[in-house]
């Protein structure tokens, strides 16, 4: 059921009388609670959470209607009936099996393609498969073009028509600061770079791939940051995944947004250290979490853990939300934990400056332990780095497996990092990256707010450039991706693994590339198709997460 | 000359009344194919789908057809036969 209506306040109540009330009762949230905030200041301004915020933070979650909730469970309910009828036929050889299959002198095995052989995949995503993977034969701007497919043996394979899609309007890609060009100063420069080093580096930083454009890049990260050192790595996930086993181990506990990435809870689960999972963006929740580790240490020993990780993202990107950062590093340092934090959607995207989520809240990057994040989305090229201090990155340098096996960053890619990083700057002595990132916080906004007056559900903060907008019904995830591609916006849309199975959802990002006249063919679009599929859900029930008390029983723990 | 004016304007009415109609109804079935998700079934899923449905909704109402006013009745009979009055036959007639 509605994951974010536990306990909530009843609704109907407008955001800023709440934030009054935050200001001026704090017994009413956990922030008198911990402890961290000094008693009997009333702020005037409605700073909330006791002058940890220097901006409003507004964040809400519309709760799932109960007839919405009904409905998709029924739908779900029909599909799955169907799901096993077709699989009653392919198993009694009554239907063609189009999936992959044992080979027949290996029938008694144990299966091996058990990944494939997901009922979910093979009786409800094969149904709506058209959605994705839509190959795109254009740069990835604020256009794209896209190659016209079609199936006929319902979505298992899929023929080219031979024509494009030309000048639909990209409302899918990470390209929050516009940087993904194929021309301009980045990728003449590029270019530029291309011609005398080649596009492959053929060997690892550790052995003959360590360039001066590397280098080049690395001192350009930290003072982007405002870090002592950086080190860049030539594909994000791995940066996750391989540097989290080399700062954890066994012995160590890691606590964990429950809706972190795939690529930290990989890292974690590699590290072998032992994993508790909070609530999303509940501190109450990782304060419970913190303090028991504390109090009770590793289980059965009850020795004190060698060190604890906190695993926190900037911007998630399912939700939309953005991580209380104030919050996170005032318990941190109460409870003398580390803080890993992943700016891969808010690097470049959020604060005034363009420096992520530390700029945003105006906090010192040096609170941070750990700042990790990807070049993929506002840089327009591909890797991730790690910045921290200079003992930090010489330790990772030593230990970490994406620096002794990966091969080093491709040198075009780095110098489209370099020169977009350098914009963002303002380094290249113009104001165009900062005319940028002052786009995409009007964009995000407006689009937000616009899209939220026409009476969809959207997840998330305000200023977050990822705008989910709920779905609920699974065939509502494949027409929504249909008619959008018919009125030439390009989407996301998102199912089941992604999300909790109700809450399908589509998710725009938008682009500081998008001009106002784009942005809003696409809204009198997206409200067209709302109408025509029912999506305007939204009864205007705001509750802003800092308000829903923390409900004891709604969170497990993880004790093993 | 006037009426024919104004039969004509009916007619052409009616025909938008039809259209817009068409459109409504057309636009219902899309609902209802959004909502039990008949959208993504295939056509031969789709059509045991509608059977079933249809099949069920036509037993539930023949049924409350032949049953209910049978049920209706009994129950009558029954509480008229806790509450109700004694009836006249059981009455003694007192002279």
């Amino acid at each position: 059921m509605p994951r974010y209506s536990t306990g909530e306040a009843p609704g109907g109540h407008s955001y800023l009388q709440k934030a009054a009330m935050n200001g001026s009762c704090k017994i009413e949230n956990g922030g008198l609670k911990n402890g961290y905030v000094k008693n009997g200041v009333c702020p005037e301004d409605r700073i909330l959470n006791g002058g940890l915020y220097k901006r409003p933070f507004h964040e809400a979650f519309e709760e799932t209607p109960m007839l919405v909730a009904v409905l998709t469970y029924m739908g779900y309910g029909i599909l799955t009936l169907f799901g096993y009828l077709r699989d009653f036929l392919r198993a009694w050889k009554i239907e063609k099996c189009h999936n992959a299959t044992e080979r027949e002198d290996q029938r008694d095995f144990v299966p091996l393609y058990q990944d494939f052989e997901n009922f979910y995949t093979r009786n409800l995503y094969m149904r709506i498969r058209d959605n994705w993977n839509r190959p795109v034969c254009s740069v990835p701007g604020e256009r794209v073009d896209i190659m016209e497919r079609f199936t006929d043996d319902y979505n298992w394979t899929f023929k080219f028509t031979g024509r494009v899609i030309k000048g639909v309007i990209n409302m899918g890609s990470y390209n929050y600061l516009g940087f993904a060009q194929n021309s301009g100063f980045c990728a003449e420069a590029s270019a530029v770079v291309l011609q005398q080093y080649g596009g492959g580096v053929c060997s690892t930083r550790q052995e003959m791939g360590n360039l001066d454009k590397h280098e080049e890049l690395e001192h350009l990260v930290a003072e982007f940051l405002g870090v002592d050192a950086a080190m860049t790595y030539g594909m994000g996930f791995a940066t996750n995944s391989m540097n989290i086993p080399a700062l954890a181990g066994k012995g160590c506990l890691i606590l964990s947004d429950e809706l972190n990435h795939a690529s930290l809870v990989l890292g974690a689960r590699l590290s072998g250290a032992t994993i508790r999972i909070f609530k999303h963006n509940n501190m109450q929740s990782l304060e419970k979490l913190l303090r028991d580790a504390i109090v009770h240490g590793q289980p059965r020993t009850h020795r004190p853990w060698r060190k604890i990780l906190i695993l926190v993202e900037g911007i998630y990107s399912m939700e939309g939300s953005i991580v209380r950062l104030p919050e996170v590093i005032a318990l941190k340092k109460k409870y003398k934990a580390y803080l890993y934090l992943d700016e891969a959607h808010s690097i470049g995207a959020l604060g005034p400056n363009g420096r992520g989520v530390v700029d945003y809240f105006g906090l010192d990057p040096r609170d941070v332990d750990i700042m990790m994040g990807t070049f993929t989305k506002s840089f327009g090229g591909a890797g991730g780095y790690i910045g921290g201090s200079k003992v930090l990155i010489d330790y990772l340098r030593k230990h970490s497996h994406s620096t002794a096996y990966a091969t080093s960053m491709s040198p075009p890619v780095a110098e489209q990092i370099i020169t977009s990083m350098k914009c963002i700057m303002g380094a290249d002595g113009t104001s165009l990256g900062r005319e940028r990132v002052e786009q995409l916080a009007e964009n995000t906004r407006y689009f937000r707010r616009r899209l939220t007056e026409m009476g969809f559900i959207i997840y998330g903060n305000s200023d977050s450039p990822v705008v989910p907008l709920m779905l609920y019904m699974p065939a509502k995830i494949g027409a929504f991706g249909r008619e959008m591609l018919k009125r030439h916006i390009g989407v996301v849309v998102v199912g089941f693994p992604a999300t909790p199975i109700i809450e399908s959802r589509a998710r725009f990002c938008v682009s500081a590339a998008h001009t106002k006249e784009m942005l809003d063919e696409a809204l009198s679009k997206i409200s067209e198709v709302g109408d025509l599929l029912q999506l305007k859900y939204s009864r205007h029930h705001f509750v802003p997460l800092l308000d829903r008390p923390f409900d004891e029983t709604t969170y497990e723990e993880t004790e093993d | 000359m006037f009426f024919f004016e104004r039969f004509g304007a009916t007619i052409a009415l009616i025909k938008m009344d039809v259209k817009h109609f068409k459109d409504y109804l057309s636009w219902l079935y899309y609902q209802y194919l959004l909502i039990t998700c008949s959208y993504v079934l295939e056509p031969w899923e789709q059509s045991i789908f509608n059977t079933v449905l249809v099949t069920a909704i036509a037993m539930v109402i023949y049924s409350s057809y032949v049953f209910i006013p049978i049920h209706v009745r009994l129950a009558v009979e029954f509480f008229s036969g806790i509450f109700g009055g004694q009836h006249e036959s059981t009455v003694a007639p007192m002279s």
